[in-house]
């Protein structure tokens, strides 16, 4: 077993393919909730959790019932909706856990089943060949997992520079959303830099 | 005269991308190149359409408690139905617009729409919404990708934009995109406030 593949999946996830600076998924939630860091950690949070459930659960669907069944092709029907129901037990448990986390990300939590980058993570697991790969449930959740840390490592970088550019002097029509495209923009530019990075 | 104001409202007073800033994961990704920006404009818009007209239609047998799960389905349908197409007659499309044709359906737009306003109104003028959001959503795209695909590649629907200009790649890659639609927010502003 070759432990190089695992921690270059991980990598790459995190910094390398950044969903969301250089595959640009997930943005709504990105500028969404990026305007404070607290609320920020905790979205990450919710969205790690959700993307490593998601990736297992897809997968084993994918491998065990649709491919048994050959329907494949309700690939996208039945993702949405296994992505939508662990969402509703996400929501559920936090809310009975830490109702103070719940007050925080109030309805983008119910947001994320409609964040890309689940999906996304969900169907480039099953296109990067995983079900028939030597151990593809491992670099399934290692995929999911990485994928989650590297949107919340862009949501808190993105949260940390907003909190700053409150008490800044910004151009009255550059205010809101351009400035924070620009300021994205700025980001995935330096993301571009891991690109060159040789594992 | 109504079903003319659903319409035009979508490209420009409520354009779903520059004005409320919904969508925005196809807008960035699939600009590189004005081809792309076409057929996902396609997609996007049949997929808003059908949904939006079958969301109407449904809207009095659905119970409200379990409508969101019913809505979701009934786009991640012909989501698929675009998929199976597009896989058959354009493989070449299915190859290039890649993972961004299934996500099509978590595009908070058609979800928006079908919420907002197709579960309220009447199946026809929820076509001329559905139709007027996805030309607003598409002339977004059209005008993105214009800019990046000729700056960034220095190409414009396969053929060369000003021989012997070096293109600055970083556009076409995610940089570009960013930077370029925050400079089309502003632009927009910019328009918006002269005019008060």
């Amino acid at each position: 077993m070759d432990l190089k593949i695992y921690f270059t999946i991980l990598l790459s996830t995190i910094f390398i393919n950044n969903y969301v600076l250089s595959r640009t998924l997930g943005i709504c939630p990105f500028l969404g909730v990026s305007k404070r860091i607290d609320s920020a950690i905790g979205m990450g949070f919710a969205v790690i959790f959700v993307m490593t459930l998601a990736s297992f659960f897809t997968y084993v669907i994918y491998k065990y019932v649709l491919i048994f069944f050959n329907i494949t092709y309700l690939r996208t029907i039945v993702f949405i909706l296994v992505i939508a129901s662990i969402v509703q037990l996400v929501e559920m448990v936090i809310n009975k856990t830490s109702p103070a986390l719940y007050q925080a990300l109030g309805i983008f939590l119910p947001l994320i089943t409609t964040n890309c980058a689940v999906l996304g993570v969900a169907v480039l697991n099953i296109d990067s060949g995983f079900v028939t790969a030597e151990f593809g449930l491992l670099k399934t959740l290692l995929q999911g997992f990485g994928g989650g840390v590297g949107f919340t490592l862009a949501l808190i970088l993105m949260a940390g520079i907003r909190e700053r550019l409150e008490i800044a002097e910004i151009p009255e029509n550059l205010k809101g959303m351009p400035i924070s495209f620009i300021l994205a923009g700025l980001l995935s530019l330096a993301f571009l830099g891991f690109a060159g990075m040789t594992i | 005269m109504k079903m003319v104001k659903e319409f035009t409202k979508g490209i420009w007073t409520k354009n779903p991308i520059l004005v409320i800033g919904i969508g925005l994961c196809p807008v960035l990704a699939v600009t590189s190149s004005v081809t792309n920006a076409l057929w996902m404009t396609v997609a996007t818009t049949f997929v808003l359409v059908c949904s939006n007209l079958l969301v109407s239609s449904v809207k009095s047998i659905v119970p409200a408690h379990i409508r969101i799960p019913v809505f979701i389905s009934i786009i991640a349908t012909f989501v698929t139905v675009v998929e199976l197409v597009l896989k058959a007659y354009q493989p070449e499309v299915y190859k290039s617009l890649g993972i961004f044709i299934p996500l099509i359906v978590v595009n908070c737009i058609i979800l928006g729409r079908a919420e907002e306003f197709a579960s309220k109104n009447t199946i026809l003028l929820s076509i001329a919404d559905g139709l007027g959001m996805g030309l607003g959503f598409g002339a977004t795209l059209v005008v993105l990708s214009f800019f990046r695909e000729t700056l960034g590649a220095n190409s414009l629907l396969g053929y060369t934009f000003i021989p012997g200009m070096k293109p600055a790649t970083a556009l076409i890659m995610a940089p570009g995109g960013f930077i370029i639609l925050g400079l089309m927010l502003w632009g927009m502003n910019k328009i918006n406030n002269r005019k008060k």
